[in-house]
């Protein structure tokens, strides 16, 4: 047996989920049944900033089916806070940027929760919240992060001194010194914007107090079940243990459920309040006004470089709109200026970053945090340089990719936790080697040739990235065996969709010999156990998956040390199999239940080993270094002269996340990551007009990819394993968005050689392609027309 | 009949009775709701799901007298006398999977399952009407939902393999 | 998003919803609801009362009678598309159907209620105009046609009385011979147009075109009839050159501008567009 196959590493085990979720009986936060729930409505701002100068709930309260109407100061007996914990404490932040609970003076974004309507139904709770009637003082709104940051700008909330939440430079180095010293150098500015996560479930949550226990139950749609029971008991001034969070099925979370909102404090607070269970369901106008989102950043950078395209210096800036409050830390920008470099050996870096402060809901991370947003502007920049020097654009990113005899490396740029960045072990120039192999880069020339026959122009492009995943410090496992014989995996770690409960299943599983689906896995629950980090960086299968894996050897070692004591014969002749510990020819044997039921304790008797009883370990797996996920994506894009149509007519993602737990799983991971990088490419854009108003609200307006828009999504896996945990595995769940705004975006550029487009943005309608190609004066098609009208100022597409 | 005035009946909940995979079923809902709240709320039916209430996800498709429709965009009231077939009649009676569950499984065709019942329903409209569709039109039929998680490549494979197995393959 | 209230009113003859229709303050009549329920689900839309037309068998037929395709204004678009009598007659419109929505859009939705709704950019409209289509409105007062050209009164806005209803749609079919295209350009299948094209053409027997219609979704407040490009393809012979004419028309039509969209960008597609589809059509009409 090799060393994953010892660790249940390597097979595509179908998964536990499924039966539920095939067949209709899976248990979403709004298919939970409890008895007689309320339904709550929020009353939401329509104005993106403005004093409220009063508040009329009367009429509300009078409507039919309403139980209550609540506005802040009616909750204020409820709760020892009115604003938000923050997310992620940085001794750098100011005490005044987290959301309230319910706004009550001032609203910072259009979608704002000032009040909530109680009700039967929720139809009932939407006609009662249309009668709130709220007196508001309209105030000077704040769209454009960029105006943001000037000096004159209105403040986004009257709270404050200054629009710029933060404003510092990362830099190591001499870049004065490379830029004056370079063969060549050149300066570029980019729109990057990420838009939204839309998970198809919308966030939900369902709080129920038991009187006879005093416990109240609180069910929400979430990513971080344990940060959320710390926010609740403390909001609250709920003990601890009177408070239960569980995780219901998660219908995804990409981010936007990895949070703690406003809305999973008042729902709770209600609840004990009138002693009825309450429900919330989030509904999709919602979704789009109030989720958390990425949105924008504008960079401007220089590069300078030698004549052969290697990099010596980038220099430059960017601004981050980061919405009115910051629930959850400024890591999306961080992350961005940190991350710039990516796989590359960039010897000087100077690059100031503005978070800035807008009146749009808040930002936070979205799948890729962050380095989406770097991993474009890098890979522009280095096709940029590569088309400048006219050398081959793979080549020029062959010579500046970190080697692997650099390997480990570690990166000048620390963490935010101040911990230094090693990338642990990669390849990646073979990443690249094998991207530029799979899509048949030297036979691109020809395609290019035949689709120019069809009035169809063809393009290529790569992209590189690399993640550091299994962010800690932390994940917890508890792995039981239950006198019954079932063997139990609680967990800190959240389900949403990846399949991390057969991941740890499978990784449990092989330590007793039996199948994963023998092994019943409570993730999010705080019941069962007492602390975890949850689903967010890319970290499960690292952090949960070891601690499982730690568990179960745990067990099973102890399980086959009291079978030893008590068959009296030596470990050394027992195996573990088939939930039974034996030896080879059965002679002597016992099963896991027996031993689980004799090491509960029988009072009197002293258990079989002088251990703590039970079959039953808790790890928690510490990992504060993570090891870093490359990635390298190649893409085919034919275009459209005439129309500025794209169609992506092949797609490649080579990753290298370490050894690969269950295949199956993976690649549906990477399909999934890169048709969200599709998206952001070339769809997807949350448009605010100049007085914050949200103009894309629905899914007509914001648009996702679907199955006629993408291609089948080619995966190879081309690990370097790790040694930084015992798996050897590595993150896998954004690894493949990284890249993919940057691969498309570089194709459609290339498909365009000879028209002088540079593309530095996305997402990149069909419209945006033609104004650059006219404005480039690189329209040949026979319907060029003269130079069209701008699109509106302010409103940026 | 002619009335002079809406009276305010006319907006009160009615009784519907609608055949909801192979059962007849009774309820009582206002005009206003809508077919996919009735079915999950008053019929305790939630295997079909509200992802977007507009008509675009495609979360909320169930099968109204054999075409898919989705359950957002048509009132309970409409559905009164009519054959549903939902998520959770799909599998045989006895519990055994339909080639489509049986595919999806093991090729890996849903992550969350949120969007997944709706992709089922018109899958198998698909598969009644076409034993041996293409990948093309697979992909059409898909675009009537959104699904976030898979990226859509394991869902065309699955629904080509269920068609093959319904064949006999 | 949960619709307002609303009274309901179920009428199972065209008469009796001709009567709720004219005594009830505020009504509207539900008919595919493709598009009134989102607008009710997203409280856009406060009727006081929905006429659903959907349990009035004798609105939904399709039918060949004299020299007419006649369609009941409850038809759903699919029986459309799986229409016999419309893949044999009118094949542009069978072209034009497969781009409605998706297949749950067109199992509910109807050819008079996308008449009615009148989105300029929808494939119904377009094809209406194209073809000149006929109308039939009724109300308690009787039945009066009109004409596909005089049925928008503005943008979204069908020239009808608030107590006049949908009840036919009659559309001539073009000779056998004719060449046909639609083609229509979205962001994603499924999508509304931003723009689309509609193309007939008929040659006579001196081998010049005889009958031309050129017609653009999207472009602007209703579907257009490039009368000024179909002039400048009659009695020509639809060559290369001739094409480019009629393309350099489209490319200066009138269009809207609107957050999404520019004007240019909107011209730009009905030249490209109109140029592909032609080549298409004179090539159908076995020319070319």
């Amino acid at each position: 047996m090799s060393l994953n196959q010892n660790l249940g590493i390597g097979e595509s085990h179908f998964r536990q989920e499924d039966e539920a979720l095939l067949t209709g009986n899976a248990r979403f936060l709004d298919d939970i049944q409890v008895p007689a729930p309320l339904q709550a409505c929020f009353v939401r701002s329509p104005h993106a900033h403005a004093r409220i100068l009063g508040m009329n709930l009367d009429a509300a309260r009078a409507m039919p089916g309403v139980v209550a109407v609540y506005a802040a100061a009616d909750l204020f007996g409820e709760l020892t806070y009115w604003r938000m914990p923050l997310g992620f404490p940085l001794a750098a932040l100011p005490d005044n940027t987290t959301p309230f609970v319910l706004a009550s003076d001032e609203v910072a974004f259009v979608g704002e929760a000032m009040a909530v309507v109680i009700a039967q139904t929720r139809s009932q709770a939407e006609d009662a919240a249309a009668l709130v009637q709220i007196e508001y003082e309209l105030l000077q709104v704040v769209s454009d992060c960029r105006k943001a940051v000037e000096t004159a700008s209105p403040t986004v909330r009257t709270e404050l001194d200054s629009n710029v939440l933060q404003d510092y430079t990362l830099s190591y180095g001499d870049c004065d010194h490379a830029f004056r010293n370079a063969g060549h150098t050149f300066t570029e500015s980019f729109w990057v914007h990420r838009g939204c996560a839309h998970p198809m479930e919308g966030r939900g949550v369902l709080a129920a107090l038991d009187p006879s226990t005093e416990m109240l139950t609180l069910w929400s749609s979430t990513q971080m079940s344990h940060e959320l029971h710390y926010a609740v008991a403390l909001m609250l001034g709920q003990p601890e243990d009177k408070l239960r969070v569980i995780t219901p099925d998660v219908g995804g979370g990409f981010g936007a459920k990895y949070m703690i909102y406003p809305e999973e404090v008042v729902i709770p607070a209600v609840a004990r309040k009138l002693g009825r269970a309450v429900k919330w369901v989030e509904d999709r106008r919602e979704n789009f006004l109030t989720s958390i989102q990425e949105r924008d950043q504008y960079w401007t950078v220089s590069v300078a470089a030698d004549r052969e395209g290697r990099l010596l210096a980038i220099k430059g800036g960017f601004v981050h709109d980061h919405g009115a409050y910051t629930p959850q830390g400024t890591n999306v920008a961080y992350n961005a200026a940190s991350s710039l470099t990516g796989p590359y050996i960039v010897p000087a870096f100077d690059l100031n970053v503005k978070v800035a402060y807008t009146n749009k809901v808040p930002v936070a991370t979205i799948r890729g945090a962050g380095y989406p947003q770097a991993t474009f502007v890098m890979e522009r920049l280095l096709d940029r340089l590569a088309a400048d020097l006219g050398v081959d654009a793979v080549e020029c990113r062959m010579r500046n990719l970190i080697p692997p005899e650099k390997i480990p490396y570690t990166k000048p740029l620390k963490s935010r936790a101040g911990v230094p960045l090693t990338v642990d072990s990669a390849d990646f120039p073979a990443l690249l080697q094998t991207a530029t192999r799979a899509i048949d880069y030297p036979g691109f020339a020809a395609r290019r040739e035949a689709a120019a026959k069809r009035h169809v122009l063809l393009g290529v492009a790569f992209a590189n990235s690399v993640k550091p995943t299994g962010r800690g410090p932390f994940e917890s496992a508890r792995v039981r065996v239950q006198p019954s014989g079932r063997i139990s995996i609680y967990t800190g770690a959240t389900a949403m969709g990846q399949g991390i409960k057969t991941t740890l299943a499978q990784l449990c599983a092989v330590h007793f010999g039996l199948p994963p689906d023998a092994i019943d896995v409570i993730a999010g629950d705080t019941s069962f156990i007492g602390y975890g980090m949850g689903g967010f960086a890319s970290r499960q299968s690292i952090m949960a998956g070891t601690a499982v894996s730690n568990a179960a050897i745990k067990v099973s070692r102890k399980a086959i040390a009291a079978a030893a004591v008590i068959l009296k014969v030596d470990e050394s002749i027992l195996q573990l199999s088939h939930g039974e510990v034996h030896t080879a020819g059965y002679e002597h044997r016992i099963s896991l239940a027996r031993l689980a039921m004799l090491l509960k304790g029988v009072p009197g008797y002293a258990l079989p080993l002088t251990t703590d009883p039970g079959l039953d370990e808790t790890v928690h797996f510490h990992c504060d270094v993570q090891t870093f996920s490359g990635a390298s994506h190649a893409c085919e894009v034919e275009v459209d002269p005439q129309t500025g149509g794209i169609k992506i007519v092949r797609y490649v993602a080579v990753q290298d996340s370490g050894n690969i737990i269950n295949p199956q799983l993976a690649r549906g991971q990477v399909h999934g990551g890169v048709v969200h990088g599709i998206g952001n490419a070339v769809f997807e854009w949350m448009g605010y007009d100049e007085n914050a108003q949200p103009l894309t609200t629905t899914f007509a307006e914001y648009l996702l990819p679907t199955a006629t828009e993408v291609p089948e999504i080619e995966v190879i896996f081309a690990p370097s394993p790790t040694t930084l945990n015992p798996l050897g595995v590595k993150g896998i769940g954004e690894a493949a968005t990284i890249p993919v705004a940057a691969a498309v975006i570089g194709a459609v550029e290339n498909a365009l050689t000879g028209c002088g487009v540079r593309i530095c943005e996305f997402p990149l309608t069909p419209v945006k392609l033609l104004e650059l190609i006219i404005a480039a004066g690189g329209d040949h098609s026979p319907l060029a027309a003269s130079v069209p009208e701008r699109t509106e100022d302010g409103i940026h597409q | 009949m002619s009335i002079s005035n809406p009276i305010p009946d006319l907006s009160a909940a009615r009784p519907i009775t609608l055949v909801v995979n192979g059962k007849t079923c009774n309820g009582h809902a206002e005009p206003r709701v809508n077919l996919v709240d009735f079915l999950r709320g008053e019929l305790h039916l939630t295997g079909t799901h509200v992802g977007c209430e507009h008509g675009v996800c495609g979360a909320c498709t169930v099968l109204v007298d054999g075409v898919s429709t989705r359950g957002c965009l048509m009132l309970a009231v409409q559905a009164d006398g009519t054959n549903i077939c939902t998520i959770e009649g799909l599998s045989d009676p006895d519990g055994a999977f339909h080639p489509l569950q049986k595919a999806f499984h093991e090729l890996h065709a849903l992550q969350c399952g949120f969007c997944t019942p709706g992709i089922l329903m018109s899958a198998a409209e698909l598969l009644a009407s076409n034993n041996d569709p293409g990948e093309d039109a697979v992909r059409e039929v898909l675009s009537g939902h959104l699904c976030r998680c898979t990226g859509y490549t394991n869902i065309v494979t699955a629904i080509l393999r269920a068609a093959a197995i319904m064949r006999g393959e | 998003m949960k619709a307002p209230a609303f009274a309901y009113l179920a009428p199972t003859t065209v008469e009796q919803a001709l009567g709720y229709l004219h005594e009830v303050e505020g009504a509207r009549v539900l008919a595919g609801g493709q598009s009134l329920m989102s607008m009710l689900n997203m409280r856009y839309a406060f009727p006081d009362c929905l006429i659903d037309i959907n349990r009035i068998p004798a609105l939904s037929y399709i039918r060949e009678s004299g020299n007419l395709v006649e369609f009941g204004s409850m038809t759903r678009q699919r029986d459309v598309e799986f229409s016999n009598i419309v893949a044999t007659r009118l094949p542009l419109l069978r072209e034009a159907i497969l781009h409605v929505g998706h297949r749950q859009t067109r199992n509910r939705g109807t050819v008079g209620g996308s008449l009615c709704q009148l989105d300029p950019s929808a494939e119904i409209p377009t094809i209406a105009t194209a073809m000149d289509a006929k109308v039939s409105v009724a109300s308690v007062r009787g039945t009066r046609a009109i004409d596909m050209a005089d049925f928008p009164a503005g943008y979204m806005n069908p020239a009808m009385e608030p107590d006049e209803m949908l009840v036919s749609i009659g559309i001539e079919p073009w000779p056998q011979g004719h060449g046909h295209a639609f083609l229509e350009f979205s962001r994603r299948h499924g999508d509304f147009a931003i723009v689309s094209t509609a193309v007939l053409l008929l040659f006579g027997e001196d081998g010049l075109l005889s009958r031309v219609s050129i017609t653009l979704g999207g472009i602007a407040a209703a579907p257009v009839r490039v009368t000024l490009a179909e002039n400048v393809l009659l009695q020509t012979r639809g060559t290369q050159r001739d094409v480019e004419r009629a393309v350099a028309i489209c490319l200066a039509v009138d269009s809207t501008s609107d957050t999404y969209i520019p004007a240019w960008y909107r011209q730009r597609l009905a030249g490209a567009l109109t140029g592909r589809a032609l080549n298409i059509a004179l090539k159908r009409a076995g020319k070319q």
